[in-house]
């Protein structure tokens, strides 16, 4: 059984907080949780945003007492267990180095491996999104070698394009929108993270796993081309 | 829905207008940051003063207000901070509806009391509608920009007669406001004598103060073991803490997770009165149950509903 706490967190939301290491099994978990939470809502309950080891829910006060959503937490944990959650395996094409990737040199000074080593121990791991946060559709994922964590830059850059791969301590990530930043970046993806005027507007969600695969300027360049006229399949299977 | 006509014509833009509504919801869990109104109460009577539905988008205008001009006959309604409307030149005064005729114009002097105002019309702005919401997040470019010489678009129509809000019920902007806030579970990773700190001394709103968060000055917070935790959602009035030890407010803007470690929430009643506090203002903290605080929203939603129903 699931060992969780509810505390509040203001007037308008609750915390549930899970007594467990930060593993890929408490994701689990935590998912199956927000699938109940969808599939056995009570009208007041507004939304719930998943985290590490977090699920904070959000809930209007004159429908809903605090004690009425910390009960039917525990309820819901009690009685979901081991809810199978959909998630897939998405490819991310990532053009490393150069322009694209401008930090590229440092982390590989960092990590004291050759450029293309880098390259290989990056785009091998199958990365599990923890949760999305930050900057819409932001992924925080795990599962980075530790041979190539880097700390952050002094002095965040005040722009850094959309897309940009990178690597802050041991975390690796990628940014959805051209924004300020201090992760050191190693290439860039053609693909959108979030576009809010197509149906689906997340490229992830918590649970999912990326792959990133290298890829030449070319085949960026055609890929780029082929989302901006609607004709990219992204690349992914179910897990 | 009729197709929509031009409502305005926008000589210049003011300082920081935008639009707002109640706010972008459902989607924090794709780290969509939920925005809307800093002072969601003025938003809402201004709406129901010229007969929209509450939650329509409305400019919020911060301090510097913009110069609008009619274009066609149209009912307005400006709720909030007092920046010295004018039609025309000629004095308005705020918590009332106005009508306007075309070529009339709309502009704004110096701030007398409070930081953010929301201008209604009648029948809304004609603003497309992303994820849910109208409104503006320009980090993400979502919703509109006011942009100069941009013609702006809505259904207008006009009231028979103006209507406003009883004195009684206008709320009083001072400099200085005390709010109540819920401890939160991370408090226990402050000093004790951080604790009491916080709930005794006056802090300062610095002036690099936003939507996104409204930073504190006094005598730092300490934390028993460093400022940073496993990121995770932060509700509208969380108040961090980071390494400094000098406390933010999180607003309307905030991100929708976050990694510092977080003292307290300040109740969801009070936030209109943090959102009208000017840079220098005064912030008293006072701690509250919550029963209290939810005995508080109650009221609040019952006083909105009245003025919905005499409006």
């Amino acid at each position: 059984m699931v060992s969780l706490q509810c505390y509040p967190m203001g007037d308008k939301a609750i915390l549930v907080k899970f007594n467990d290491n930060v593993t890929p099994t408490l994701n689990q978990q935590i998912r199956s949780l927000c699938l109940s939470l969808q599939n056995q809502t009570l009208p007041g309950i507004v939304e719930w945003v998943p985290s590490f080891d977090t699920v904070t829910i959000y809930y209007q006060p004159d429908k809903l007492s605090y004690e009425q959503v910390s009960e039917h937490i525990h309820h819901l944990s009690k009685t979901t267990g081991r809810t199978n959650t959909e998630s897939y395996l998405i490819e991310v094409p990532v053009l490393y180095g150069n322009e694209y990737g401008i930090d590229m040199e440092r982390v590989a000074q960092s990590s004291n491996l050759p450029i293309e080593k880098v390259i290989e121990m990056h785009s091998k791991p199958e990365y599990l999104v923890y949760m999305i946060g930050f900057l819409p559709g932001f992924p925080y994922v795990g599962g980075l070698p530790e041979r190539l964590a880097t700390p952050r830059l002094e002095s965040p850059r005040s722009k850094v394009p959309a897309g940009s791969v990178g690597i802050a301590g041991s975390q690796t990530g990628i940014y959805p929108l051209e924004s300020p930043g201090g992760w050191n970046i190693i290439g860039r993806t053609p693909l959108r993270l979030f576009n809010p005027k197509i149906s689906n507007p997340f490229l992830f969600k918590a649970g999912d796993y990326i792959r990133f695969k290298r890829i030449t300027e070319d085949e960026y360049q055609q890929i780029e081309r082929d989302i901006q006229e609607n004709r990219y399949t992204i690349r992914k299977e179910v897990r | 829905m009729t197709k929509s006509k031009p409502i305005f014509y926008v000589k210049k833009p003011g300082f920081q207008t935008t639009f707002q509504d109640l706010g972008r919801h459902g989607f924090q869990q794709f780290g969509v940051v939920t925005s809307g109104a800093m002072d969601t109460f003025s938003l809402r009577v201004a709406n129901l003063l010229v007969g929209n539905k509450q939650d329509e988008a409305a400019m919020e205008i911060t301090m510097i207000g913009p110069e609008l001009e009619a274009v066609s006959p149209i009912t307005i309604a400006i709720c909030g901070a007092d920046l010295s409307p004018t039609i025309n030149g000629q004095s308005i005064t705020n918590w009332k509806t106005f009508r306007m005729k075309e070529g009339d114009l709309l502009s704004f002097g110096i701030p007398k009391n409070g930081v953010r105002t929301y201008l209604a019309v009648k029948g809304g702005f004609d603003i497309p509608v992303v994820l849910g919401s109208k409104s503006t997040y320009l980090r993400a470019k979502l919703g509109q920009k006011v942009e100069k010489g941009s013609i702006l678009l809505g259904w207008p129509s006009t009231n028979n007669r103006d209507i406003g809000l009883k004195q009684s019920m206008i709320p009083n902007y001072e400099r200085e406001a005390e709010v109540n806030y819920i401890q939160d579970p991370h408090s226990n990773q402050f000093t004790k004598e951080s604790l009491e700190t916080f709930s005794k001394q006056t802090y300062v709103v610095a002036s690099q103060s936003d939507r996104m968060g409204y930073r504190l000055q006094g005598a730092p917070i300490r934390h028993q073991n460093g400022a940073d935790i496993w990121s995770s959602a932060v509700p509208l009035g969380g108040i961090q803490v980071p390494s400094n030890g000098q406390p933010i407010i999180l607003m309307a803007d905030r991100q929708t997770t976050g990694g510092y470690t977080r003292i307290a929430t300040v109740i969801s009643t009070d936030i209109p009165k943090v959102a009208q506090l000017p840079p220098g203002g005064k912030i008293k903290f006072r701690p509250i149950t919550i029963k209290e605080a939810h005995k508080k929203y109650v009221e609040h939603e019952k006083f909105v509903r009245r003025i919905g129903i005499n409006g």
